[in-house]
């Protein structure tokens, strides 16, 4: 199988996997005062440690999640209920038209019923958002502002954001900001402190950790109410039981992803390319969504998404996958059927468009034979996939 | 044979994909999404297109280790099937919407989307028979006479059926579950689906009265003297004797029944039973399953999906319009309705009922 959905979910790291079998035998609650809770407390303690180092934060800022939509919910309504305690009047948030469901659903939640008002800052045709546009409407009634929620870089298009900029903005208001950066964790070099972010949501299996762990990044002076009540783990924002073999598991990706990130960025970027000039080459009028620059600094070194003109989505990947190549056609509902991303039609693009969209990402095993093997069969798919719809057309007339 | 299988969820399309796996046919599994907002669909489990529906497809085509795919046709089954429902009801027809889905989507936007991805056929559930013929795949009935759906498939050309598998055809409900239960489906135990899919709650009149809107008009007898008024004769059906206001007997003490609706001043009128019976049945052009009739013939006609076949001598007129002229009168037959030609178990074709006569004219001698 060629896998280029390293979006959707990415191979565990063998150092991961180690590091999750060396603890999946032991016993221990991290909270236990005997020589078996601190062995597990140690483990927890020292990840939490090397899980800072690797994202620019201290280690009393990390708070272990069941991962990231764990975190963005905890963020989002952690934030917004801890502003508005602070005072009644802070019921806006502004966060932009292209964040995951993760963030944009707990936020639709909040406004249908904590009497939440949304307000979705606009993205150009990149799929960027505008730190002028927002600090315009930041100011238009600065104090009833709860929160800021930005992600760091998109996961359909793999634009990168200004979050940095729009923290600024936002402080320069005294609003907190949280950003999404499940996707840029594995593949930039996210640094917690620097970017001036008051909390951000990462996913361990996005980078090459075990499934079912994450953490938000909170602030040492940033007040988030938790979500989770219980034994009052994690600074009293998340309780719940730590699990070690995850959290060991986590850690460890986290350290080789911020070894080798530099490197794996180039070489990705450049696979990248070279996939994107191979199906351009091939099907000419295929359309690059995003940002075209290679750069990491504005596009997610794995990510490559393009509109399939006169095809459905579906068929593309329906053809694809019986030539065992494995991408996504982005956000899907429960009933599995494909909606238009919300991404795309929020930089412009028409529902048709983005029906005839995939997303190809790329990762820390992705090769130059999987690449190859997706230019080798693109033509002829497009082409079938392109008459298929063709017939459905007809019929409608 | 590469073979695209539609999974509904129940118990027999999942049958019918394992059978075709079994025949060593390289299947992939489709869930037809027919509803945008499927929530508002049935939430149990005897219909289809639910949530739970496509969960239920899902785990049969995991279960047989076969990829599996949800295909939107939600606008195409609104434009085509759901709205069609609503204005034949509107022109005072009784129209079968499963027999549209089968000519619109199923084997229309379904099939031709399978053959342009490359597919070779497409397999369902459905209880029907294809038997070789001399001219090609014949449509017969299923070996189980309760489960035959025969009748809602006699809109397919010959085109369509040489592209069709129906692995269920030669075997009974029952063995069908026992099956299912054999080979680990879970929706083995789920019960039949049965009246109206997109009409949630069975409640056709209220379906049809959200789309209509009040449609006052009057109730008379036969003799056009007025017996009540209405506010939309919403799903009214010919040959129907309650739901209209009208419950009390005419003045003999005899019930009365819908004898016909008309759509323009929305005068329903009703009338002893006997002038429910119908001879001579009227039909728009025909779909043939085979080669096509022409002139006069003899065979059976039905025109309900459960109904019983009667003996008719059947002819096409010189556009290719259907009639039937029935050996006994029938009761209650409803324009808008599809009449399906047998002969013996095969489907000949069919065609939808325009109009009904109770006594016959002459039959007309000789073919045309």
């Amino acid at each position: 199988m060629h896998y280029l959905d390293h979006a959707a979910t990415t191979p565990m790291l063998p150092e991961a996997m180690a590091a999750v079998q060396a603890e999946l035998g032991l016993v221990g609650n991290p909270s236990s005062v005997h020589a078996a809770g601190r062995r597990a407390r140690r483990v927890v303690e020292e990840s939490r440690e090397t899980v800072a180092a690797a994202f620019g934060a201290r280690p009393s800022e990390v708070v272990f999640t069941s991962g990231g939509t764990e975190a963005d919910n905890l963020a989002v309504k952690g934030l917004y209920w801890a502003r508005r305690a602070g005072d009644p009047r802070r019921v806006r948030i502004l966060t932009s038209a292209v964040e995951h469901h993760a963030v944009l659903d707990p936020v639709q939640w909040l406004a249908d019923h904590e009497g939440a008002v949304v307000e979705f800052l606009p993205v150009d045709g990149l799929g960027r958002v505008d730190p002028a546009d927002l600090r315009r409407r930041i100011a238009q009634d600065p104090d009833g502002v709860a929160l800021v929620s930005v992600m760091w870089a998109n996961s359909e298009v793999g634009t990168v954001q200004p979050v940095g900029e729009c923290a600024a903005v936002a402080h320069e208001f005294g609003v907190p900001l949280h950003t999404d950066a499940v996707q840029a964790g594995g593949q930039l070099p996210v640094d917690f402190v620097a970017s001036g972010a008051d909390a951000l949501t990462l996913s361990a299996h996005k980078l090459g950790g075990p499934l079912g762990v994450g953490a938000l990044l909170v602030g040492k002076t940033t007040d988030v109410t938790p979500v989770l009540h219980g034994g009052g783990q994690e600074r009293e924002i998340r309780s719940g039981t730590l699990v070690a073999p995850s959290v060991a598991g986590f850690a460890a990706a986290s350290a080789v992803v911020a070894r080798d990130r530099a490197p794996q960025a180039e070489r990705l970027s450049s696979l990248r390319d070279r996939l994107v000039s191979g199906i351009l080459e091939r099907v000419p009028d295929a359309v690059y969504n995003g940002d075209p620059a290679s750069d990491p600094t504005r596009r997610l070194p794995g990510n490559a998404h393009l509109s399939f003109p006169g095809c459905e989505g579906d068929s593309l990947l329906l053809l694809l996958d019986a030539h065992d190549i494995a991408c996504s056609t982005g956000s899907a509902c429960s009933a599995g059927v494909a909606q238009p991303s919300h991404v795309l039609l929020a930089m412009g693009a028409t529902p048709l468009v983005a029906r005839s969209s995939l997303r190809f990402s790329l990762g820390h095993d992705s090769s130059e034979a999987d690449v190859e093997a997706l230019l080798a069969v693109i033509g002829p798919v497009v082409q079938r996939a392109r008459s298929a719809a063709a017939v459905a057309e007809v019929r409608v007339r | 044979m590469r073979v695209l299988a539609a999974l509904s969820g129940g118990v027999d399309s999942a049958v019918a994909v394992a059978r075709a796996v079994d025949a060593g046919h390289d299947v992939v599994g489709v869930h037809l999404a027919l509803n945008a907002h499927p929530e508002s669909f049935r939430t149990g489990s005897r219909g289809c297109c639910s949530l739970e529906d496509s969960r239920d497809a899902r785990r049969v085509a995991d279960v047989l280790d076969i990829p599996f795919y949800v295909w939107d046709f939600a606008d195409r089954f609104r434009d085509e099937v759901v709205a069609e429902f609503v204005a034949e009801y509107a022109a005072g027809r009784t129209p079968n919407p499963c027999v549209r889905c089968n000519e619109r989507i199923k084997f229309v936007a379904l099939l031709e989307r399978a053959l342009a991805l490359d597919f070779d056929a497409v397999c369902t559930g459905h209880y029907a028979r294809l038997v070789d013929g001399r001219h090609g795949p014949e449509l017969h009935r299923a070996v189980d006479p309760a489960k035959d759906q025969s009748y809602v498939l006699a809109v397919l050309t010959p085109d369509q059926l040489s592209h069709v598998l129906f692995p269920l055809g030669g075997s009974v409900k029952a063995d069908v579950r026992a099956e299912a239960a054999q080979r680990g489906l879970l929706v083995a135990d789920k019960p039949d689906s049965h009246d109206i899919c997109f009409i949630a709650d069975g409640d056709t009149r209220g379906f049809l009265e959200r789309r209509m809107g009040l449609r006052p008009g009057v109730v008379v007898d036969e003799a056009g003297t007025e017996l009540a008024r209405h506010d939309g004769a919403w799903g009214v059906t010919v040959g129907q004797r309650h739901g209209l206001g009208v419950d009390t007997p005419s003045l003999d003490g005899r019930p009365r029944y819908v004898l016909s609706i008309e759509p323009v001043t929305r005068t329903v009128t009703m009338g002893p039973r006997e002038l429910l019976s119908v001879q001579e049945i009227a039909c728009g052009a025909a779909t043939w399953c085979g080669p096509a009739l022409s002139g006069r013939s003899r065979g059976l006609v039905q025109w309900r999906a459960h109904g019983e076949a009667q003996a008719a001598t059947v002819g096409v007129d010189h556009v290719g319009r259907l009639s039937a002229w029935l050996d006994a009168p029938a009761e209650a037959v409803a324009p808008g309705q599809t009449m399906v030609v047998y002969d013996g178990s095969r489907v000949v074709g069919s065609a939808t009922v325009s109009a009904t006569r109770a006594a016959p004219r002459a039959v007309p001698s000789g073919a045309r």
